[in-house]
């Protein structure tokens, strides 16, 4: 089946403030997140998501305008006050609509929420969309197929810390690619040994402090080495003691970095613009993978 | 010179009851020594803040039982794993030997035994011979750790501002005198071995590594007596001081590792931890019915001075960040897989724990040997004039330092013991923030863009549902189900 010229559908994206109007609750909270509302990159992100979550028919709703920031980036600035009253409003307006199951494409929403909202009121079920799109992919209600073909393609996957260490998820985002039938590499740094992209811990709204390297170069280059098999490259990395890279050579053409956060998202991006490789490796979310494979990703 | 004192004249009984009664004071000092420096750590981690890590038993003895007994977190690096496993091992099963010679030197004197053990018979003879291969392996996994330090250039996490002067010196010192007890262990099988064959006469137990060694010693009986007796009260000597150096040392992990892991977070390790005073204040803020309850008083009624919101110096922090300290063995894991670190920036977790016990120490009680470590400019650091400054912030941590973390968790991963480095620097970021209004500029920004536009960029809240404006999905026909 090849996509000719496909017609569009519109999508409505149901606001929970009007679902509560009419007394529905929808099954699951999509939890959008600043940078995928704010963020013109991560806006691709988002609407990729809900383009999946249309097209399986998911009954979720989103906050809209009630939604706000989580207080993640001011909790790890040490700025605790913030973090809880911005914490308090959200969790008013969650518990208000009797939210109890949320998903978000952020891994710093989906770790402050789930992890953290507890102690301050706010109990949900939350999910990481990597997670979900595993299970949509797992239970059949995305086939991966009939859209673009990612088939040879070379893929790495970069481990967002608040997925990967702070919450022990390294699986799902590799199974959802798996289901892309690329040529999944794994960068030296992976997994809980990953690398951070730099924008961690509030690092995403300041300058970094003086060093030798921005962070997302270093592992930028891990990124690029990896996809185009340079083991050398990679042996010269400040990596840790465990497996190399695989050796031969390989054309970056059409390589692809997979992220799963919106801060590793700029990050990664900014670094390959750096390294002058945009016109040759692309740095893609999940979803955005998964709508395209799946040619709804209008 | 009285005749009273040449050994051929004194009474073998009397010499020999002077060994048990020399060996118990020596027993008794040392192990006495060892309490008092305990006491004093024990005062120093207690300076913290309270936090209840009670409960969870089952979950920290399994966790206990893999990362600490089972080394689980080692096993991450391959080489230095197989060496320290060598080491760890070596030092557990000489243990049962020490039991031996405690059981001798008190005993076996008077009532005129040797090797009280021995009895095990079979298993004797393997316990001896483990002993033995296991003491030269030592010697060779020494030697390769040795290497590593001092080599040019040294493995890279052995280097960086902390790990001069008195840690580097700890690092060798150590090394040292586990080669010197494993040599006294020898010397003294060997002489037993050797005195043994020249009498005719067979040593309980078999020992693969002295049987080579016996053509070194000389053939006298008389030398070879004094020589087992020297080799014995050196290694039984070197080991109880070198127990009474474990305060004052990086070594102290081999004892501090299992509480350390015992007490860990059992939690993501994404939560970071809720500050339950501001989660009063915010309530209260928020809900005027709700009551904030009463601050916590002193046992005699009166007020406490109120605490600070995060840490300013060690007192500050929670007591499991203290006992952190004391875990620390300077492996330098968490530096070497930290991003700014490896980025060339000013952070190096390792540094922050070990200011941390530098400080304790300092400001409490000290062990035997204490050498801060003094930093210089290559660490930005000023020198601190005024006492008052002299706090763990600042005085040993700059806000550099604090502000180049990314909160990315390698450091905590990466710690083969569970020390959490992440905690104290958070700690101290509040106290930076929240106290001194000390955060960066932009962070400021970030922080004011928050509270006025509930995003931390500076974007019109009315702009945050736009992403939805025209979406439109490529139409696909219904999907028959996937197989």
């Amino acid at each position: 089946m090849t996509p000719e010229a496909p017609a569009k559908k519109q999508i409505t994206v149901p606001v929970m403030a009007d679902l509560a109007a009419r007394n529905e609750s929808p099954e699951i909270l999509f939890w959008v997140g600043c940078a995928g509302a704010f963020d013109d990159r991560y806006k691709r992100v988002t609407r990729a998501f809900v383009r999946i979550l249309d097209h399986v028919g998911t009954n979720y709703a989103v906050l809209g305008l009630e939604e706000s920031c989580t207080g993640d980036p001011a909790k790890r600035a040490g700025n605790e006050f913030l973090f809880q009253m911005q914490a308090m409003q959200n969790i008013t307006t969650l518990n208000g609509y009797g939210i109890k199951k949320i998903v978000t494409a952020c891994p710093h929403c989906f770790n402050t929420i789930k992890n953290e909202y507890p102690a301050l009121g706010g109990d949900y079920e939350v999910i990481h969309h990597s997670t979900y799109l595993q299970q949509l992919i797992n239970e059949g209600k995305v086939g991966v197929t009939g859209g673009e073909s990612f088939k040879g393609r070379r893929i790495t996957f970069h481990d967002s810390c608040y997925l990967g260490r702070a919450n022990n998820i390294y699986e799902a985002p590799r199974e959802v690619l798996a289901a892309l039938d690329a040529d999944l590499v794994e960068m030296k740094r992976s997994r809980a040994n990953g690398l951070c992209c730099g924008a961690g811990g509030a690092q995403m709204w300041k300058e970094p402090e003086p060093g030798k390297k921005d962070i997302n170069i270093e592992r930028t280059e891990e990124a690029l080495a990896t996809l185009a098999g340079k083991a050398d490259a990679l042996a010269n990395l400040g990596g840790v003691e465990t497996e190399t890279a695989a050796p031969g050579t390989h054309d970056l053409q059409g390589s692809i970095i997979a992220v799963g956060c919106p801060f590793c998202m700029t990050m990664m991006s900014d670094g390959v613009k750096n390294k002058e490789q945009e016109a040759n490796v692309q740095v893609f979310d999940l979803a955005e993978l998964v709508a395209s494979a799946e040619g709804i990703n209008a | 010179m009285p005749t009273i004192l040449r050994p051929q004249t004194f009474p073998p009984y009397l010499y020999r009851m002077l060994q048990s009664i020399l060996f118990l004071l020596l027993l008794v000092a040392a192990f006495g020594l060892f309490a008092w420096q305990v006491r004093k750590i024990r005062a120093n981690i207690l300076v913290g803040r309270d936090r209840d890590m009670s409960g969870h038993s089952a979950e920290r003895f399994r966790k206990t039982l893999l990362v600490a007994f089972g080394q689980q977190k080692m096993f991450k690096r391959m080489t230095p794993a197989l060496l320290h496993l060598v080491v760890y091992v070596g030092f557990l099963v000489i243990n049962i030997e020490v039991i031996e010679i405690v059981i001798d030197g008190l005993f076996g004197n008077i009532f005129g035994f040797h090797r009280s053990l021995k009895f095990l018979g079979p298993v004797y003879d393997v316990l001896m011979a483990t002993n033995e291969i296991l003491a030269a392996l030592v010697i060779v996994a020494v030697a390769a750790f040795w290497w590593r330090r001092n080599s040019n250039p040294p493995l890279k996490r052995f280097t960086g501002p902390e790990l001069r002067m008195w840690p580097k010196l700890d690092a060798n010192i150590i090394l040292y005198i586990e080669v010197a007890l494993m040599l006294a262990l020898f010397f003294m099988n060997t002489a037993d071995l050797k005195l043994h064959q020249m009498r005719g006469e067979d040593l309980p137990g078999t020992f693969p590594v002295s049987n080579l060694l016996v053509g070194l010693l000389p053939s006298s009986e008389g030398t070879l007596h004094v020589l087992e007796r020297l080799g014995w009260w050196i290694h039984i000597t070197g080991i109880l001081l070198f127990l009474n150096y474990l305060p004052s040392s990086k070594h102290f992990h081999i004892i501090m590792a299992f509480p350390n892991v015992w007490y860990s977070r059992l939690v993501p390790q994404g939560q970071f931890s809720n500050v339950e005073s501001i989660t009063n204040e915010v309530k209260a803020m928020m809900d005027p019915s709700f009551v904030v309850p009463p601050a916590p008083t002193a046992p005699d009624g009166s007020a406490l001075a109120p605490t600070p919101f995060g840490a300013k110096d060690v007192d500050d922090l929670p007591w499991t960040n203290l006992l952190n300290a004391y875990s620390c063995t300077e492996c330098g894991r968490c530096t070497s897989v930290c991003p700014a670190n490896l980025t060339g920036k000013l952070l190096s977790p390792r540094k922050i724990i070990m200011d941390t016990r530098d400080r304790m120490e300092e400001k409490y009680n000290s062990p035997l040997i204490f050498r801060p470590n003094v930093y210089g400019a290559e660490a930005k650091h000023e020198p601190i004039t005024d006492l008052a400054n002299a706090t763990l912030l600042r005085g040993k941590v700059t806000p550099e330092e604090l502000w180049a973390c990314t909160t990315c968790n390698a450091c905590v991963e990466s710690c083969p013991v569970n020390i959490n480095p992440l905690e104290s620097i958070i700690e101290m970021r509040r106290f930076l923030v929240l106290e001194e209004s000390a955060a960066p500029n932009s962070l400021n920004v970030m922080f004011s863009n928050i509270e006025n536009n509930g995003a931390p960029w500076a974007f019109s809240p009315s702009d945050r549902f736009n992403w939805a404006d025209d979406l439109f999905a490529a139409e696909k026909p219904a999907k028959a189900a996937v197989a």
